[in-house]
C-alpha cells in the first residue's frame, strides 16, 4: 500500500499553525480518497504537544526534534524533511506552504528524484489519484494538474480544508539527521514591533493605498505627512494588514514623495502578495488587472476613489465611494475613535 | 573569505504585467492566447535579482555576472535590448519555452545544465541568484532544485538583503508578518532567492547597453535549443475566474454619509 506523509513543522510556541492544521485534513482525505497510509511528520525542538493536538488523525508519526530544528534554515529544514520522508517511503509528501516550508520544501524534489508542485489551492482523490488545483499566472488562472511521477511532494495554501481537529496521544518515532555539512547559521528573528507592523496576514481587514495619497490635491499641493497621519490612525484603529500598489511603492525610486513606512513588504498585486483577508478597503488605487490579482482572495470589497469611471468600477469591487480620500478616511478615522 | 563572486543570475521573461492574459488549449498543455504577440518583460523578480547581482559585483572587484535565461531567443532578444542597458551582465541563453505552465522541475534542470555550460565558472565562488517567485509559474521552487542540482544546499529564499561581512554573508529572508530571519554563512556557494531586494531599477545607460550587447547578441545566436518534454504534468483544465461584481457606485454622496456607511461596514 502506498504512503501519503503529511508533514510540517511547530512553530515557535510548539504549537501548529492553522495552514498546518487545514493542510492535515487535506492530506488525511488524500490518503482515504487514494487508499493509501497515512504518515505524519513532525519538526521542531519539541513537537510532542503537537503530535498529541492531532493523534486522532490515525496517521503513523515520525519525528526530528531539537532546538537547532526551531529556526526555518533551509539546509536544516530539508535535511529533516528528507531524513523523515525517506523513513515513511511516502509517494507522497503534502507539507503546509508557509514561509518555512515554502523555502526548503521544493529542494526535496530532488533529494528523492521526484517532483514538486507548491502553492496548491486545492487537493483531492479522484478515482484514486491525486488531483491539484493551482493558479499561475499570479492568480490570473486556475489549473488541474495531475503527474505521474513519484515521489510528488505538493505544499498547500491556506483556505483548502478545515482546520484539522482530533486530539489524543501520539506515539513519535524519532528520525536521525545527519545535519554535519551545515554551514547557515540562524542569528534571530528582525520582527517589527506590534505597534509598528502594519503587515498582519490574520487581520480582518486589508487597507490598500495608492499613489493618490501622495499626488498634488486640490489645494495644489502634496500632504504625505498627512495623509501617513490618516492611514496609521486607520491602521491603528483597526489593527488592518497595510497593502500598497506597486506604483506607490515604486515612487520612493523615482525620487518622489513617499509614505515613509511603505515598503515592498506591503506590495499587493501582479509583482507582490495576493493576501486573504475578510474585508479590503483600497484608495486612491487607479488600476485594473493587477490590482485585481492582488485582490483575488479578498472576499468584501470596496473603493475609495476621485474617478466613477475607474477599473475599480467596472465590476471589481462591491461599493465604490467617489470622493476625496482624505476627507472620507478623516471622517471615518473620527467614526472609528 | 574570497569576494571575488562569480554570481549566477536564472531569469527569464514573462508577458507584460499590464496584458491580459487568457488561456487556450496547445498541443501540449495549456498556451496562453496569443503569446508570441504578447509584449514581454524580464520578470521582476529576476530583475530585483539582477540589479542586486550587479550591485554587489560593482562593490566587489573579481566578480562577474552572467545571466542565465531559459525562453525564445527572439522575445528575448527584444527584451534584452531593454535589460542590457542596466547593468553588465554576460547572457547565456537556452532557446525554449518560458511558459509558466512547464514543469518547474524541467526548467530547473535545463537551467542547471545550461549552467554547466559555462565557461571559466568556479563553482567554489558561485552565487546562484534568481528570483523567488516569479509573474508566470510562479511555483517558487525553481531556483531551490537549480541549487540541489548544483549542489548547493546553503540556500535562502524571500532574500531583501545580503551583506558582506569580514566573516561570510549575512542574509535577510522574509517570513510572516513583514519579519525577517536573519542568517549566516560562511560564503560562496549559495543560493539566493530574492524577493525584492533594496535598490530600485537602475536608469538606462546606452554605454553599458552597448558592451552588453556586443557579448549577447552572439550568445543569442548561438543558443541551443532547450528539450523541456520529459514531464508526465497533465492539466485537466485552465480557468480564468468569470467574477464580475455588481458594483454599487456612491457619488455626490455627503462625506459623513460615505465615512458613517464605511465605518459601520468596517466595524462588521
Amino acid at each position: 500500500m502506498s504512503t501519503v506523509l503529511y508533514i510540517t513543522h511547530t512553530e515557535c510556541d510548539g504549537t501548529l499553525a492553522k495552514v498546518s492544521l487545514e493542510t492535515l485534513t487535506a492530506a488525511k482525505n488524500l490518503a482515504e480518497g487514494m487508499g493509501a497510509d497515512l504518515a505524519v511528520g513532525l519538526v521542531g525542538a519539541d513537537v510532542t504537544a503537537a503530535a498529541n493536538f492531532i493523534a486522532g488523525c490515525g496517521g503513523k508519526f515520525y519525528s526530528v526534534t531539537g532546538p537547532v530544528f526551531n529556526d526555518g534554515v533551509y539546509s536544516i529544514d530539508l535535511a529533516a524533511a528528507e531524513a523523515i520522508a525517506k523513513a515513511s517511503e511516502a509517494e507522497i509528501v503534502v507539507a503546509p506552504a508557509t514561509s518555512r516550508y515554502s523555502r526548503a520544501l521544493p529542494g526535496l524534489a530532488i533529494r528523492l528524484d521526484g517532483r514538486v508542485d507548491t502553492h496548491l489551492s486545492g487537493l483531492e482523490a479522484v478515482d484514486g489519484k491525486p488531483v491539484a488545483k493551482r493558479w499561475f499566472y499570479r492568480q490570473r488562472m486556475e489549473g488541474t494538474l495531475t503527474r505521474e511521477e513519484r515521489p510528488w511532494i505538493l505544499t498547500l495554501e491556506s483556505g483548502c480544508a478545515a482546520a484539522f481537529e482530533g486530539a489524543g496521544s501520539a506515539e513519535l518515532e524519532e528520525v536521525a539527521v545527519d545535519l554535519s555539512g551545515v554551514r547557515t547559521k540562524p542569528e534571530g528573528m528582525v520582527c517589527v514591533s506590534e505597534d509598528e507592523q502594519t503587515i498582519r496576514p490574520d487581520a480582518e481587514t486589508l487597507f490598500v493605498t495608492g499613489a493618490g495619497w501622495t499626488k498634488k490635491q486640490a489645494d495644489g499641493d502634496v500632504h504625505v505627512a498627512e495623509a501617513e497621519d490618516i492611514i496609521l490612525q486607520f491602521l491603528t484603529s483597526t489593527k488592518s494588514s497595510l497593502g500598497s500598489s506597486k506604483s506607490l511603492v515604486d515612487i520612493s525610486g523615482e525620487g518622489g514623495a513617499v509614505i515613509s513606512f511603505l515598503t515592498h513588504m506591503h506590495q499587493v498585486g501582479q509583482t507582490g502578495s495576493s493576501p486573504r483577508h475578510a474585508k479590503g478597503l483600497a484608495t486612491c488605487c487607479h488600476g485594473e488587472e493587477p490590482h485585481v490579482v492582488g485582490w483575488r482572495f479578498v472576499n468584501e470589497r470596496r473603493a475609495i476613489n476621485t474617478d466613477a469611471g475607474c477599473g475599480w468600477a467596472q465590476g471589481k469591487c462591491d461599493v465604490l465611494y467617489v470622493g476625496d480620500a482624505f476627507e472620507i478616511m478623516k471622517k471615518v478615522n473620527e467614526l472609528l475613535g | 573569505m574570497s569576494t571575488d563572486f562569480h554570481i549566477v543570475v536564472c531569469g527569464s521573461i514573462v508577458p507584460d504585467p499590464l496584458q491580459t492574459l487568457a488561456p487556450q488549449d496547445g498541443p501540449n498543455g495549456p498556451v496562453l492566447q496569443n503569446e508570441m504577440m504578447l509584449p514581454a518583460v524580464l520578470d521582476p523578480w529576476a530583475g530585483h535579482a539582477l540589479y542586486e547581482a550587479a550591485d554587489l559585483a560593482a562593490k566587489n572587484p573579481g566578480s562577474q555576472v552572467w545571466l542565465v535565461a531559459l525562453g525564445p531567443k527572439a522575445k528575448l532578444q527584444q527584451v534584452m535590448m531593454a535589460v542590457s542597458q542596466k547593468a553588465p551582465f554576460q547572457l547565456v541563453v537556452a532557446d525554449g519555452s518560458a511558459s509558466g505552465f512547464e514543469d518547474s522541475y524541467e526548467t530547473a534542470k535545463t537551467l542547471s545544465d545550461t549552467i554547466d555550460g559555462i565557461a571559466g565558472l568556479d563553482k567554489s565562488k558561485m552565487l546562484l541568484f534568481g528570483g523567488w517567485q516569479s509573474a508566470s509559474r510562479g511555483s517558487g521552487a525553481v531556483m531551490q532544485m537549480v541549487g540541489e542540482l548544483q549542489g548547493v544546499t546553503e540556500q535562502f529564499q524571500g532574500v531583501d538583503k545580503l551583506t558582506v561581512t569580514d566573516s561570510g554573508l549575512e542574509i535577510l529572508e522574509r517570513v510572516e508578518g513583514g519579519s525577517y530571519q536573519r542568517s549566516t554563512v560562511d560564503g560562496a556557494p549559495a543560493v539566493m532567492g530574492w524577493a525584492t531586494g533594496e535598490l530600485p531599477e537602475p536608469p538606462n545607460n546606452p554605454q553599458i547597453g552597448m558592451q552588453n550587447m556586443q557579448k549577447n547578441m552572439p550568445a543569442l545566436q548561438q543558443a541551443k535549443p532547450a528539450d523541456l518534454s520529459g514531464s508526465t504534468l497533465k492539466f485537466d483544465g485552465m480557468e480564468v475566474p468569470m467574477q464580475r461584481r455588481e458594483t454599487r457606485i456612491v457619488k455626490d454622496a455627503p462625506v459623513e454619509e460615505m465615512a458613517k456607511e464605511i465605518a459601520e461596514w468596517i466595524k462588521g
